[in-house]
């Protein structure tokens, strides 16, 4: 039966392309997906295609996809691809160029946040070619326990241990203080622990977690004044301090077992109430403020904390782009055009998708409009993202192996991964021949 | 087996081995019981500390598995009944019901690449054996092992190029792609195994056939081929569990249309966080047609894992 | 035998002529067209992508970049491999992996095959369970080891603590650097030792009895034979398990992958898994098709030595 509909649609479709197709939109497997799927019936109904959706779980996603863009699969329509493939696809022909069709459906990039459209849609970074559509704008910050923090005896028992208020931490010194002060810590008859943080080794989790550490102390991909040239700035004396600030962080205030946590494993720590702090990307939010155990007003967020050497956030998200090997181009440029409109975009965000456009989040009622909408705007305010080369899975890679071997693993010294990160980015440049 | 000889061992220690082996035995059955086990708890229970070894069991890891769900609003679930046991299962946690999951798709690829690259193998393997076994093949060692060392290769090795050339002839994440690479995978042991087989059934079965006037193709069909039926089909189940259980080539060769189980299961993952009693639901289906061919097969399966070299 | 009666029945309905040059095909015609098929398969899916694997090992090919220029750079991919420090480091833990689970695999199994062979009653039904392990799915199991490995509610933490009372959250099998690579050393042993269990037993039924009533005779101790009739008889046999697990496990990558994943650090990355993420995470073909030509030679090298070593012990 289904069958038959499918063969029906295909014939349909190439009879001519304005009939409805069948389209697939492939992304990571996670709440935001959910939504996307809800939101997406009335694209169905409007235009008469029809949706499927491929979504991966993060731990695969990027191994999987990009493996699926590389052989030319056919099986994605629409990609929502991570922010760093953007270099590698738009370079390999994998996504299909923007801008025409920007032009003519009288889409602009001026109204979307500005970090996004760099993040998610520019390649090279800083010129007008666009591959993709801002979808979902993320960015790491931090859930906390407010009842905890709220609770008298742990107020009073804080104040005397560092004689100042259990509140939100605003510097990465305070963040430790605090996750050291519930470490251990008896609540409720359970034992709690200080903080989640990613660990994870496979795809690009303790990347993602140690760069918030990085930045704030100091550590640059690049010499502002001359690309490329990394010694010195990745392994600044800043850089190296932030790398065990992490590693101090991991040591002392984690649960035992999180060697090896990415979004999942921290969401399931913090839903059952094993950890006072959380790091994750702001996409949880909507589900932990849902949630029966520690939803409503037992939790609140903050933005990543500052450092001594500033004051930044690992940017997450993706834009959504055509695959170029689809043969259903014409539908999917259909869906993005549809996805683009702001009362659509407004409606994403009610239901848990964090809307890139300027017209939603600039909304003045935006702010308030859910507890954790004022912390995501702070936070979009200080982002910083990851290489976006074409080689930025080498360069992951290597990150995660030199920082994995030193936070988790305690083999060698900062300085040593640091320069030993050098030595990898260096080498990988120079097979791309940028240096 | 022989009568009681000097050698036979006394009763205690028999009774010592006998306990012995037993204890690792079930020591060794532990893993799998929990698989089983952890099937029928509720996400909860799966991870309890310390873990539970008696629970109330249910079915919402094998409804997770089958199904995909969605968080929806009080009004929404007050207005949405559920009709029947799975649905109310899942309306108790406050989600709906949105799809079947992938897991049925996936597994019917698990079923239709490990059966089409069996048959081929088994049919290709049983040609190449028969020659092998009955006719002087010029470089016939040499050949023979060729066809074992390919064996040798790490997989991701022999993936590389592979992935290049199903990219450039459009095979890649399909089924008939699977089935010839599989194939051509087990071939090497279909060959070895079954050439063992036809070289224990006696020549002079064919001789008495040929001279009876059938030809070469008659006596290998009327006369060898239900002689091996035993030895095909113990050689068509090895086949079967390699390529059900593989992995490497799976994971990096398919993506979504051709996709098996085994680069599925572990990616299986619930509301935040591996939904265990799902993994385990879906491990056990999965599991279990092996085991009952591992049960059937016993006889066989030394042949079977050491490529014929040892015969018991 | 529906499929006699069709091949009857196509002969029947072939015409005349036709029908004599199928059933006239001379013996070397029959062969030949049996082992073609065969062969055919093989050389597409097995020789020729590795011809190809080693074309490409000699270039800077990268597979992400099909618009990229392909230059010929010689052997400057083996160069980097053999001299860099990170690949020593997988082989490191591809030897620790492969040596021990080889010991703790002959060990037990032809500890196992030596009381199965005690011949007491119900033994079938045991080894039948014992086998269960090695024939499942390494990547279903490894993946669901993860869960028994967790500290607190992992059933393998669990049992330790109950037998020997450590606290089962003050450690992680998976997660610390030293316990990692003792953690898939576990679970192949789990899973493998019924391999050699099941070699070993046939080795030591294929033992006739009268040579130890000889031996009986010659009132050699019960020690004496066990070192000078079974173990040497035996030997082959283990022999060639070894062979057979040192080929697979030199292969590994499934079980362990979905395991670790290669962590803590590097500590368990086997030389599959890394060769698993030059190639198609990182996406460096050229390098990574090197890397496997080595892993090939040497596979090929170590394994004929290994052959020649056994079959002089047969021999004897």
């Amino acid at each position: 039966m289904k069958k038959t509909v499918i063969a029906a649609t295909v014939l349909l479709a190439s009879a001519s392309s304005s009939q409805s197709a069948d389209l697939t939109l492939c992304w990571a497997a996670w709440d935001p997906a959910n939504a996307l799927v809800e939101l997406s019936k009335d694209f169905e109904a409007e235009s008469g295609h029809n949706m499927s959706f491929e979504f991966v779980p993060w731990p695969n996603f990027a191994d999987r996809m990009l493996n699926e863009l590389n052989s030319g699969g056919k099986l994605c329509d629409l990609m929502i691809g991570d922010s760093q493939w953007i270099g590698g696809s738009a370079e390999a022909g994998h996504y299909v160029k923007l801008n025409d069709f920007f032009d003519q459906q009288g889409i602009t990039m001026d109204d979307f946040i500005p970090a996004t459209v760099t993040g998610y849609a520019e390649w090279p970074k800083g010129t007008p070619n666009y591959w993709a559509l801002p979808a979902f704008g993320d960015v790491v910050g931090w859930t906390y326990r407010k009842d905890w923090f709220e609770m008298p005896e742990n107020q009073a028992a804080f104040k005397a241990e560092y004689g100042r208020d259990l509140d939100v931490p605003t510097t990465l010194a305070e963040l430790k203080d605090i996750a050291t002060f519930f470490q251990g810590r008896e609540i409720d008859g359970k034992t709690v622990y200080g903080a989640a943080i990613y660990t994870e080794r496979g795809s690009e989790g303790i990347t993602m977690g140690v760069t918030n550490a990085l930045y704030n102390f100091g550590f640059e991909y690049e010499n502002p004044n001359q690309p490329y040239d990394l010694d010195g700035f990745v392994n600044s004396a800043g850089a190296v301090a932030g790398l065990e600030y992490y590693k101090e962080l991991y040591d002392c205030c984690t649960p035992p077992g999180s060697s090896d946590w990415y979004m999942s494993e921290s969401i399931d720590a913090f839903k059952s109430g094993l950890v006072a702090l959380q790091m994750n990307f702001a996409f949880i939010w909507p589900g932990v403020h849902a949630d029966p155990n520690v939803g409503g007003d037992r939790s609140g967020y903050f933005p990543n904390p500052a450092g001594p050497g500033g004051h930044f956030a690992q940017l997450g998200g993706q834009g959504i782009s055509v695959v170029s090997y689809s043969e259903n181009q014409d539908a999917a440029l259909e869906y993005i055009q549809w996805f683009a409109q702001p009362e659509i975009q407004k409606k994403w965000w009610s239901l848990g998708g964090y809307s890139a456009l300027r017209a939603v989040v600039e909304d003045p009622s935006f702010a308030t409009s859910q507890p954790y909408a004022q912390t995501f705007l702070d936070s979009m305010a200080i982002v910083k993202d990851f290489w976006a080369e074409p080689a930025y899975a080498s360069l992951l890679l290597s990150m995660q192996d030199r920082v994995h071997k030193f936070v988790i693993a305690g083999q060698g010294s900062a300085q040593e991964a640091l320069d030993g990160l050098v030595k990898d980015w260096v080498e990988v440049f120079e097979d791309e021949g940028k240096l | 087996m022989t009568s009681v000889s000097a050698m036979e061992p006394g009763r205690g220690q028999k009774w010592l081995a006998a306990i012995l082996v037993a204890a690792y035995a079930l020591l060794t059955l532990l893993p799998l019981i929990w698989i089983l086990s952890t099937g029928f708890k509720s996400p909860a229970d799966s991870i309890a500390y310390p873990p539970k070894l008696i629970f109330e069991p249910t079915l919402e890891g094998y409804v997770n598995l089958f199904t995909t769900q969605t968080r929806q609003t009080e009004e929404y679930l007050a207005s949405h009944p559920p009709g029947n046991w799975y649905e109310r299962l899942v309306h108790d946690k406050g989600m709906v019901i949105a799809g079947p999951s992938r897991f049925g798709e996936r597994f019917l690829n698990s079923v239709i690449i490990g059966f089409g690259s069996t048959f081929l193998s088994v049919f290709l393997g049983t040609l190449a054996a028969y020659a092998f076994s009955r006719y002087r093949v010029p470089l016939k060692d040499d050949l023979l092992f060729f066809i074992l060392s390919t064996r040798m290769m790490p997989p991701i090795a022999v993936a590389i190029p592979i992935f290049l050339m199903f990219r450039a002839v459009g095979l890649s994440d399909t089924h008939a792609g699977m089935i010839l690479l599989y194939t051509a995978v087990n071939l090497s042991l279909a060959v070895w195994l079954l050439k063992g087989f036809i070289d224990e059934i006696p020549l002079e079965y064919e001789e008495a056939a040929l001279i009876d006037g059938y030809t070469r193709l008659q006596a290998f069909i009327k006369v060898v081929l239900p002689q091996a039926t035993t030895g095909i089909a113990s050689t068509a189940i090895f086949c079967l569990i390699f390529a059900w259980n593989e992995y490497a080539f799976a994971v990096l060769l398919t993506s979504g249309s051709a996709q098996t189980a085994p680069p599925f299961i572990p990616t299986i993952i619930g509301v935040g966080g591996q939904d265990w009693p799902a993994v385990a639901a879906g491990a056990t289906l999965f599991l279990v047609p092996v085991m009952v061919f591992t049960i059937l097969l016993r006889r066989h399966l030394l042949r079977g894992i050491t490529f014929g070299a040892v015969r018991k | 035998m529906s499929k006699t009666k069709i091949v009857d029945a196509a002969a029947y309905a072939t015409p005349l002529p036709l029908r004599h040059r199928i059933r006239g095909l001379s013996d070397r015609t029959i062969a030949w067209i049996f082992v073609a098929p065969t062969l055919i398969l093989l050389l597409a899916i097995n020789i020729f992508p590795l011809i190809w694997t080693i074309r490409l090992s000699f270039t800077n090919y990268r597979a992400n970049r099909p618009n990229a220029d392909v230059k010929f750079i010689g052997l400057r991919n083996y160069e980097r491999i053999l001299t860099d420090s990170d690949i020593w480091q997988t082989m490191q833990a591809t030897a620790h992996f492969l040596c021990w689970t080889l010991f703790l695999q002959v060990v037990i199994g032809f500890a196992l095959a030596w009381l199965i062979n005690r011949k007491f009653k119900g033994n079938d039904l045991w080894t039948t369970i014992i086998v269960l392990p090695m024939m499942l799915s390494p990547a279903v199991v490894g993946n669901f080891w993860t869960f028994l490995y967790q500290p607190q509610i992992g059933l393998f933490n669990y049992l330790i603590s109950f037998l020997t009372g450590v606290d089962p959250s003050s450690f992680t099998m998976i997660g610390e650097v030293r316990l990692a690579p003792w953690a898939i050393v576990i679970v192949d042993t789990w899973m493998w030792t019924p391999f050699v269990m099941l070699i070993c037993l046939a080795g030591l039924r294929s033992i006739p009895d009268y040579i130890y009533e000889a031996a009986e005779c010659d009132r050699a101790s019960k020690w004496r034979q066990f070192w000078t009739i079974t173990v040497p008889m035996v030997l082959p046999f283990l022999m060639l398990a070894v062979l057979f697990r040192g080929i697979e496990n030199f292969k590994m990558f499934d079980l362990v992958t979905l395991l670790t994943g290669g962590g803590p650090g590097s500590t368990t990355e086997l030389t599959s898994i890394n060769l698993k993420r030059e190639a198609f995470e990182k996406w460096r073909t050229g390098y990574a098709s090197a890397y496997a030509v080595i892993l090939f030679v040497t596979i090929f090298g170590l394994a004929s030595i290994y052959v020649k070593a056994l079959n002089r012990v047969k021999d004897r």
